[in-house]
């Protein structure tokens, strides 16, 4: 929406430079123009400088360094090389199928979390609302190192509060993050029970946009609250959604942390994640063209998930 | 019936939402309690000192400390002695407990360089956040009120990066950083920030509905381009500013692929990466990094509840169709 009103408002802007009128004057060179606009582009200075050192010439790089071999004395150009070592190294087929499958088995969890919190929390009262929102809102400002730390600490084999609760029920231990079966499961369920905070304060606000007098219509006719829900909340909090799946498919793309700080990618490979595996082949093994491959990589893999999702919500309806 | 449904199912909304809640915070909550644990404990019935960190079930309140201060006051009540020697030994047994509570702050204090990074956090994090908010704003006003070529095409450019995920910039970054020769400095974990884009998007948008004339106003009465923008943007993009603010410093505090990169020098290292080095030292009990994570997360407990209504609007600024 923003877009196209700035459209416009860019295409008026162009509009008012034309000469017209009786004045008839001769229209401004472009080297007149950025003179007479010195002050803006010093003011865009500084931010340009950074942006182009720091993130345009490392993105254009990237793609480059990707078909080269960078060496200490020389680097050399190899083509595809790299891309084909990708393909063909099963680390890189484990780690995606790896990250896919936890991404596959998160999101919809944490969309699905954040819905439903929401509903909850969404008919109380501004105070409640508010109090509620911190509560799970709290834990996910502190670093994913404290917390990966203290999940560590509740898979703990001999003595964490997994293996406890799970005693209750008469059911052995397991040694959760030591077992390839248990692993990325274990993981997965961490990511799972970490309430979805940013996911459930954007549905909130979402939810107090609608207006109420649909809700009231609806009862008019006789709707039951779970009608109301699922025929007029969840159809017209559809966009937040979609912008909910999508954040978080990406960040579940790039999980990291939890696996340096929980696992190290194993037992075996069993908890390899595509960023894991850039990590350890970039700084471990210095191969900054593979490393380079396996990120473009990744940021296909990221848009063609993020078009496919934008794609399927924008054409259900 | 219905009712009755209502007025009983609000009380139950509010039992699920609390238990959930709990539940949500026991892991922090947990890391609080265990750094404030006595070391461990020797009962009458016990043949040794129990750690309280490896007991089972899992100890979900400082138990040291109450076990502890039970069994010295059955033995104050058992003291055949005068007042005043009750006294003393009643003065003895807290200096004691405070001593061994806190056993493990001192001994993370003293041994590892924690005070450093957490000092290293709070400096890279208070300067990277207050440069990228200054470069920001400039940018963001210019590319909201400016007409001027190019302007349009900077804007999409920059927008269109916040969709490239941070791992395909890493080794390029890294390589850059090595040629600047940044490596294993701070200035390697605040510049590269100054590149993100998310804050100039923010800022446009904002400054978008401010008024022209007051601009012009301003101009007409003389006013240079610089004075214009502290005297009238900075004062009316505050809230915008706030919010970026705020997100960037968490951002930035809770960085860790990228100082764990560039960083070599342990006492260089920022709160995060230092509590990895813990870790992976294996010299430290769970007790004790359960005590760096509590130093380490208190902080942005403290900011969060400060600032909690622009974490809102932050996140809702981008969320929700308007």
């Amino acid at each position: 929406m923003s877009v196209q009103t700035e459209f416009e408002h860019s295409k008026q802007g162009a509009l008012s430079h034309r000469p017209h009128g009786k004045k008839k004057r001769k229209r401004p060179t472009l080297l007149q123009e950025i003179k007479k606009n010195k002050a803006a582009y010093l003011f865009l200075m500084p931010k340009l400088l950074f942006f182009t050192v720091f993130m345009l010439i490392p993105i254009l790089w990237s793609f480059v360094l990707s078909f080269q071999e960078f060496g200490v004395f020389e680097t050399t150009w190899v083509g595809f090389k790299n891309y084909v070592d990708v393909f063909e190294s099963p680390l890189f087929r484990t780690s995606l199928w790896n990250t896919f499958l936890y991404t596959v088995v998160t999101v919809p969890a944490f969309v699905i979390t954040a819905l439903i919190i929401a509903t909850m929390i969404h008919p109380l009262g501004k105070l409640s609302q508010s109090f509620f929102r911190s509560a799970f809102y709290l834990p996910t400002v502190t670093s994913m190192v404290i917390i990966a730390m203290v999940w560590r600490w509740m898979y703990n084999y001999r003595f964490g509060l997994f293996n406890y609760v799970l005693g209750w029920f008469g059911i052995e231990s397991i040694d959760w993050l030591n077992q390839t079966a248990t692993a990325l499961p274990a993981l997965m369920i961490m990511s799972i029970l970490i309430p979805p905070g940013a996911g459930i304060i954007i549905y909130l606000a979402a939810m107090n946009n609608i207006s109420p007098t649909l809700y009231e219509a609806a009862k008019i006719d006789g709707a039951s609250p779970f009608q109301r829900w699922w025929r007029i909340t969840v159809p017209l909090i559809k966009p937040t959604t979609l912008y909910l799946v999508i954040l978080s498919t990406i960040g579940s793309f790039q999980v990291f942390t939890q696996i340096i700080m929980m696992t190290g990618g194993g037992p075996g490979n069993a908890t390899e994640t595509i960023v894991h595996v850039i990590y350890k082949t970039a700084f471990r093994d210095f191969n900054f063209g593979l490393a380079s491959a396996q990120s473009v990589i990744l940021f296909f893999i990221i848009m063609i998930f993020a078009i496919f999702q934008y794609r399927w919500f924008r054409t259900e309806n | 019936m219905k009712l009755k449904l209502s007025s009983l199912s609000k009380p139950l909304i509010y039992m699920i939402l609390l238990v959930m809640a709990l539940v949500s915070i026991l892991p922090l909550y947990w890391v609080f309690v265990t750094a404030l644990q006595l070391p461990a404990y020797q009962n009458e019935e016990m043949e040794r000192p129990v750690s309280y960190v490896e007991s089972t079930p899992p100890k979900l309140y400082p138990v040291g400390i109450t076990e502890y201060m039970s069994q010295w006051q059955k033995k104050r009540a058992a003291l055949s002695a005068g007042e005043s020697e009750k006294a003393q030994f009643h003065q003895e047994k807290m200096t004691e407990v405070r001593e061994k509570t806190f056993e493990s702050f001192v001994t993370l204090f003293e041994r590892t360089e924690i005070l450093r990074w957490l000092f290293n956090s709070l400096y890279i994090a208070l300067l990277g956040t207050f440069l990228l908010v200054l470069l920001d704003t400039m940018a963001g006003y210019v590319l909201a009120k400016k007409k001027f070529p190019g302007r349009m095409l900077i804007f999409w450019v920059i927008i269109s990066t916040m969709m490239i995920p941070e791992q395909v910039t890493l080794v390029p970054t890294f390589i850059m950083v090595q040629k600047l020769e940044l490596f294993n400095t701070h200035w390697a974990l605040i510049l590269p920030n100054l590149a993100l884009a998310f804050g100039v998007f923010l800022m446009r948008q904002f400054l978008l509905s401010i008024p022209d004339e007051l601009i012009e106003a301003a101009k007409i009465d003389g006013a240079s381009e610089w004075k214009i923008f502290y005297t009238i943007i900075i004062p009316l993009a505050k809230p915008a500013m706030a919010v970026l603010s705020i997100f960037t410093f968490v951002l930035i505090w809770n960085a860790f692929l990228w100082p764990i990169i560039v960083i070599n020098d342990t006492e260089l290292l920022t709160l995060p990466a230092g509590l990895k080095t813990l870790q992976d030292a294996n010299l430290a009990s769970f007790k004790l990094l359960m005590t760096g994570a509590t130093i380490a997360a208190i902080p942005m407990i403290i900011f969060f509840l400060m600032f909690q209504k622009y974490f809102v609007r932050g996140l809702t600024l981008g969320g929700v169709k308007e």
